[in-house]
């Protein structure tokens, strides 16, 4: 990756994965190669799963800031530029987990890995080439929304009875409000 | 279909993720999804009429796929046919795929481009926002080629959908920092300018972005920005009742909107014009007061969003640096969230005081914390908090706190994670050789770093540590005493053997007159040690050995016999061997004065910058070591990014060079460089001995870093360096920013020869090199000197000098040199004094005692008392005596504490005999010199010359006289006078009396 330069606050790369290690959906916003991606994905993986809760939500990984935050039984984890604002980094986690919770409804897991185009669809709503481009919930899921009208068959979106057979733990909510 | 149709219409794909989970293993998945791909590739081979449904169906399957880690080498044209689609789930997920799998095909590159041009001209904002999408998801150069120009236009144009505009914003923020040649400025700056004001938040925030990015690249453009942001940013921060609708977050305006105007604003100075900068202030401060009402939620949202805006602004305040009271009053909110329970909040507390602690109005501010940051230290369970916390530490550091961070970090590294640890190492390392004011702090620091964390000390702490022994004669006994008594550790670190072996072989001498340290104990102390260490450090410690030969002639048979022994020359690793065997050789044929000459002292080394701060700016980025000389930021923010990384990049194998600058054996080649040097056959202490040769292959990164830091003027002229080489007769006489002139010396009875270093610290050559040398008592002649010396390179010149009468004056040396065109003159004392033509002189007690009685004549004894200046170490001493040129006689003076010498002054007419006596008063830390000459001006002139510093004025030396005529027993003459009347008893004692400041016999 190249070196950072002042001021570029954006987000490098975006990684959703499990609490056993499952990647459930990764975003680079800068090119990256396929071997970086696996080494990026990997060492992200070792270096947040064994932290302890209550821990503080950044680290410092070469020469980027992770900030990574869990949700039930997924974790988020942004890396950003030296000079990004940490704190807000965290809420742009926050804001993607009320997005996906305000498009499939008491979002959970398992939403994310069958539906997982929704899931980058709502990213690119809510991001753009790692910074914020929406940040009112409301404009987000509007956009959304009339995606969703633009099918040619209306359909009421929830997942359908083939994922509830499956594991609990991956169906709670990952946001509880 | 319309029962597949429903439920996001794509059911196929949920069966196949669902069969994919519950897959046993992974062959199990891989049959699976080899099945699925040979059953996708089936469809898009045979049946043409595949519709759209079915193509993004197949097209999704892929994606998930390859998300799942497998390859796909097809399905990329079907993908780029959903882009012409009219239906917008089919168009969306050919665009997510493409974004995904980029592909540098570059037949496929025209046809999404052309895509991509349709919808961007469709003038469906949704369409729009896609192709808008893909270009920043991809973002690579042939996209930017052909969209660059155009979204601009989408980005200013009167009709474009807020929407579009935010996208296009941030697209062509995308597109510029990949290709920001692509990306033409013109007359569209201005207006992307005026979105500032737009009324569509989300508008503004892209927007602010963009122009972030862009300010950075062209300042002048963008400065109208300026009072735009301060104005919006006033409007969020201090009006309370304006309507942000959905822009608020958790009870915080327009958290991201309000931080991206603080970015922007960092981008330059703060504002000349009054009251907009008065107008930025109020909203800092008011910021700054938010942070101290109550939360309106408890909700972890809104107290991260109200900080995250909050540390921007202190961010921004640092970063103008030019409000003292803003400064501190960031301070002080960082000082509360050091304490805060919020494990974030100290963690960022942390990391901002670091930047605040460079900051001079600040810096004193932020050292009021130290406790609570050692504290974090002690009792933070995060090791990221506690790393933050050691940062800080570092970052406070100064003349003031020193020892205690420095103590402070070295207990915490006894537990310290091992992820940390070298780090830790390098930033004890490097504080203790910044602050160090006493060099024995110094060396006892670095010996307990071993000590606690050996393996994380790396070769460039050891490497410096010896350096500055090397190059400090004031620390070289202690030193010596103390790698000593760390040896005796029964399990000690290898890289201490290293050390030891080092320092004892150089210096190994001067405690070699404690019996407890006596040159076979040393030896057999290092050793002990061989057998346990690696190949290198063996062949440190052999080198060590043939050093212990010249310094103790006694221990020459026990060495050699070492030498000698099968496991040495017989050794199977070839270095070890040869070392064995040359240095066998060399000790068995050389005459003692040879053996002196060959393992002469090391040389000092060519002062420079520490190589330990070049590792930890390599380690780590530059910005997170805010340094207390060279951090601070210039006020546009382009800090000396270069410069360090210049620095970084230095090949970590200088300072190997430097230190086996004289390693090796250059059999001739040299020899018209450095004649004390050449016949130096090895004294390796390091291998990889490569062909480096005088240490003018670095003179252009030296840097000297004994300099004090704080100080504010850099050590220009001679006067500070000068008085070391009363002692000494090689080193750096002189040095500023462009030259440093190092001097290295031989006399041999009344004649001298000095060579003279001139090393260029620039990248410039210097023109017109010239020097003259104005003496009045000496015979001095120069060699001619290269008029030009080349950026970095190092020149060297001859002076032959002749004593011919004793003399006070010393000889001048000016320098004249162009340097970019402007003339420099540089005049520096030389050190050439009148002790430089001692002849050390050995005589027994009897004769000592009687020339001192024949040079009883009061005009012939000259005395003085003054201060110690450092701790008062008997090595340290005697080391001093012998450079000053006199020969130390043991056993002579009843008094074992106190030093007695003899010596001749070579003149071209006259010989001068010269005694000596020095007795310290450890508890007055107080020494009395006495010097006895057969010429009263060689008196006064030697004793001008001890001690080699500015000793306490003569005014107030008179009284302390007293110190010791209350505490001396024994006066010299009453000495001789016991001797000579054979009384040993202590009866003799009351016949002393004292009369003024000298103790005489009673007659």
């Amino acid at each position: 990756m190249c070196r950072s330069t002042k001021y570029q606050d954006k987000l490098r790369f975006l990684l959703l994965f499990s609490r056993q290690g499952k990647l459930r959906l990764q975003k680079w916003f800068v090119p990256t190669s396929d071997r970086e991606r696996k080494k990026v994905i990997r060492d992200m993986i070792m270096l947040v799963l064994p932290r302890q809760p209550r821990t503080c939500n950044f680290l410092q990984w070469k020469d980027l800031k992770i900030v990574y935050k869990r949700y039930a039984s997924l974790y988020f984890c942004a890396g950003l530029e030296e000079q990004d604002n940490e704190l807000l980094a965290l809420e742009v986690l926050h804001r993607y987990v009320e997005l996906l919770d305000k498009y499939f409804g008491n979002v959970c897991e398992l939403d994310i890995i069958f539906n997982f185009e929704k899931a980058y669809f709502i990213l690119d709503e809510f991001l753009m080439g790692g910074e914020v481009l929406e940040t009112s919930k409301f404009a987000v899921n509007v956009s959304m929304e009339q995606a969703d009208t633009l099918q040619e068959v209306t359909q009421h979106f929830h997942h359908s009875f083939i994922l509830h057979s499956l594991t609990l733990c991956l169906s709670v909510p990952l946001c509880v409000f | 279909m319309p029962a597949v149709s429903k439920g996001d219409g794509m059911r196929g794909l949920a069966v196949f993720i669902s069969d994919i989970r519950n897959c046993k293993s992974k062959e199990a998945e891989v049959k699976r999804i080899n099945k699925e791909l040979a059953n996708i590739r089936s469809k898009f081979k045979g049946d043409k009429a595949l519709d759209g449904y079915s193509k993004k169906k197949y097209v999704c399957k892929l994606l998930f796929i390859f998300l799942l880690g497998h390859d796909i080498d097809f399905g990329h044209m079907e993908a780029v046919n959903l882009l012409s689609s009219n239906k917008y789930t089919e168009k969306q997920i050919g665009y997510l795929f493409i974004s995904v799998l980029v592909n540098s095909n570059s037949d496929l590159i025209r046809l999404i481009n052309n895509a991509i041009k349709n919808d961007l001209a469709s003038r469906n904002p949704t369409f729009m926002n896609l192709a808008l999408h893909c270009i920043a998801n991809v973002g690579s150069r042939e996209m930017a080629e052909a969209f660059a120009s155009e979204i601009p236009r989408i980005l200013v144009a009167g009709d474009t959908m807020d929407s579009v505009k935010q996208s296009a914003a941030l697209c062509l923020l995308r597109l510029n920092r990949t290709s920001p040649d692509l990306v033409p400025m013109g007359e569209w700056t201005a207006r992307v300018v005026h979105l500032l004001n737009d009324q569509h938040l989300g508008v503004v925030t892209a927007a602010t972005s963009l122009i972030t990015t862009l300010a950075q690249k062209s300042p002048d453009d963008f400065k109208t920005s300026v009072s735009l942001a301060v104005a919006r940013l006033s409007r969020i921060v201090t009006s309370a009742s304006i309507d942000l609708q959905d822009y608020t977050y958790y009870f915080v305006a327009a958290p991201w909107l309000s931080v991206k105007l603080l970015r922007l604003l960092q981008c330059y100075p703060p504002p000349e014009d009054t009251s907009l900068r008065s107008r930025l202030t109020e909203c800092l401060e008011t910021i700054l007061n938010k942070a101290q009402e109550p939360p309106k939620s408890k909700k972890v949202q809104h107290s991260n969003a109200k900080n995250a805006v909050l540390f921007e602004a202190i961010t921004l305040i640092i970063h103008h640096d030019s409000e003292p009271n803003l400064l501190v009053r960031a301070c002080n909110q960082l000082g509360q969230f050091l304490q805060h329970r919020e494990t974030n909040l100290r963690y960022l507390a942390l990391e901002s005081m670091c930047t605040l602690a460079s900051s001079e109005f600040s810096h004193e501010a932020v050292k009021t914390h130290i406790e609570t940051v050692i504290n974090a230290l002690k009792t933070e369970r995060d090791v990221s908090v506690r790393q933050r916390a050691v940062d800080l530490l570092y970052a406070m550091c100064d003349r003031s706190n020193s020892k205690q961070i420095v103590a402070e970090m070295l207990s915490y590294l006894e537990t310290a994670d091992y992820s940390i640890r070298e780090e830790i190492v390098l930033k004890v390392a490097i504080l203790a050789e910044k602050y160090a004011v006493d060099y024995t702090w110094y060396v006892d620091t670095i010996l307990n770093l071993i000590r606690i964390a050996g393996d994380y000390v790396s070769e460039e702490v050891w490497y410096r540590v010896i350096q500055i022994v090397i190059n400090r004669d004031d620390v070289q006994g202690y030193a010596a005493k103390t790698v000593f008594e760390a040896l005796q550790a029964p399990a000690c670190h290898e890289n201490l053997v290293k050390v030891g072996g080092y320092i004892l072989g150089e210096f190994g001498n001067l405690i070699a007159g404690d019996p407890r340290s006596s040159p076979l104990v040393q030896f057999n102390l290092l050793h002990s040690k061989f057998h346990l260490c690696s190949v290198p450090t063996r062949a440190l410690l052999l080198s060590a050995y043939i050093k212990f030969i010249n310094l103790f002639p006694e221990v020459k048979g026990t060495i050699q016999d070492v030498l000698r022994s099968d496991s040495q020359l017989r050794n199977a690793d070839v270095e070890l061997q040869q070392r064995a065997v040359e240095y066998l050789r060399l000790s068995c044929i050389a005459s003692t004065d040879i053996l002196a000459t060959v393992l002469e002292e090391m040389p000092p080394f060519p002062e420079r910058e520490s190589s330990i701060l070049a590792k930890l700016k390599k380690k780590k980025g530059s910005s997170k070591l805010p340094d207390m000389d060279d951090s601070r930021k210039n006020v546009n923010g382009s800090s000396e990014h270069a410069e360090d990384a210049e620095v970084a990049s230095k090949p970590p194998q200088f300072l190997l060079e430097e230190l086996i600058s004289t390693d090796r054996p250059h059999p001739s080649s040299s020899a018209t460089m450095l004649p004390t040097r050449t016949m130096v056959p090895s004294h390796t202490f390091t291998d990889n001995l490569s062909v480096n040769s005088a240490p003018s292959s670095g003179a252009s990164l030296l840097v000297d870093v004994f300099s004090d830091f704080s100080s504010a003027a850099p050590t220009e002229g001679s006067d500070e360096h000068f008085p070391r080489f009363v002692c000494k007769n090689n080193g750096v006489i002189y040095e500023n920013q462009l030259l440093q002139i190092g001097l290295k010396s031989e006399y041999r009875q009344n004649l001298g020869r000095m060579y003279v270093f001139y090393g260029n610290k620039t990248s410039t050559k210097f023109l017109s090199f010239s020097t003259s040398v104005s003496t009045l008592q000496l015979n001095v002649q120069e060699k001619p000197v290269d008029p030009l010396i080349e950026a970095g390179a190092q020149v060297q010149q001859i002076l032959n000098i002749e004593c011919v009468s004793d003399f006070s004056d010393v000889p001048v040396l000016n320098i004249q040199f162009r340097y970019g065109g402007t003339l420099q003159n540089i005049t520096v004392k030389l050190p050439v004094m009148l002790n430089k033509f001692f002849q050390p002189t050995e005589m027994t007690s009897q004769d000592f005692f009687q020339r001192w009685k024949q040079l009883g004549a009061p005009q012939q004894e000259v005395q003085k008392i003054f201060k110690a200046k450092n701790q008062m170490d008997t090595d340290v001493t005697k080391a001093k005596l012998l450079g000053f040129g006199v020969a130390l006689l043991d056993g002579v003076d009843p008094n074992p504490t106190n030093f007695v010498g003899a010596g001749i002054i070579h003149t071209k007419t006259t010989q001068v005999g010269c005694l000596l006596r020095l007795e310290p008063n450890t508890q007055a830390q107080m020494y009395r010199l006495t010097l006895r000459t057969s010429k009263e001006s060689v008196s006064q002139r030697l004793c001008e010359l001890l001690p080699p510093t500015n000793a306490v004025p003569p005014a107030t030396a008179a009284p302390l006289a007293e110190l010791f005529t209350a505490t001396l027993i024994w006066s010299w003459d009453a000495i001789s006078l016991h001797r000579h009347m054979t009384s040993s008893k202590r009866g003799a004692i009351p016949a002393l009396k004292h009369s003024g400041g000298r103790t005489v016999v009673g007659a």
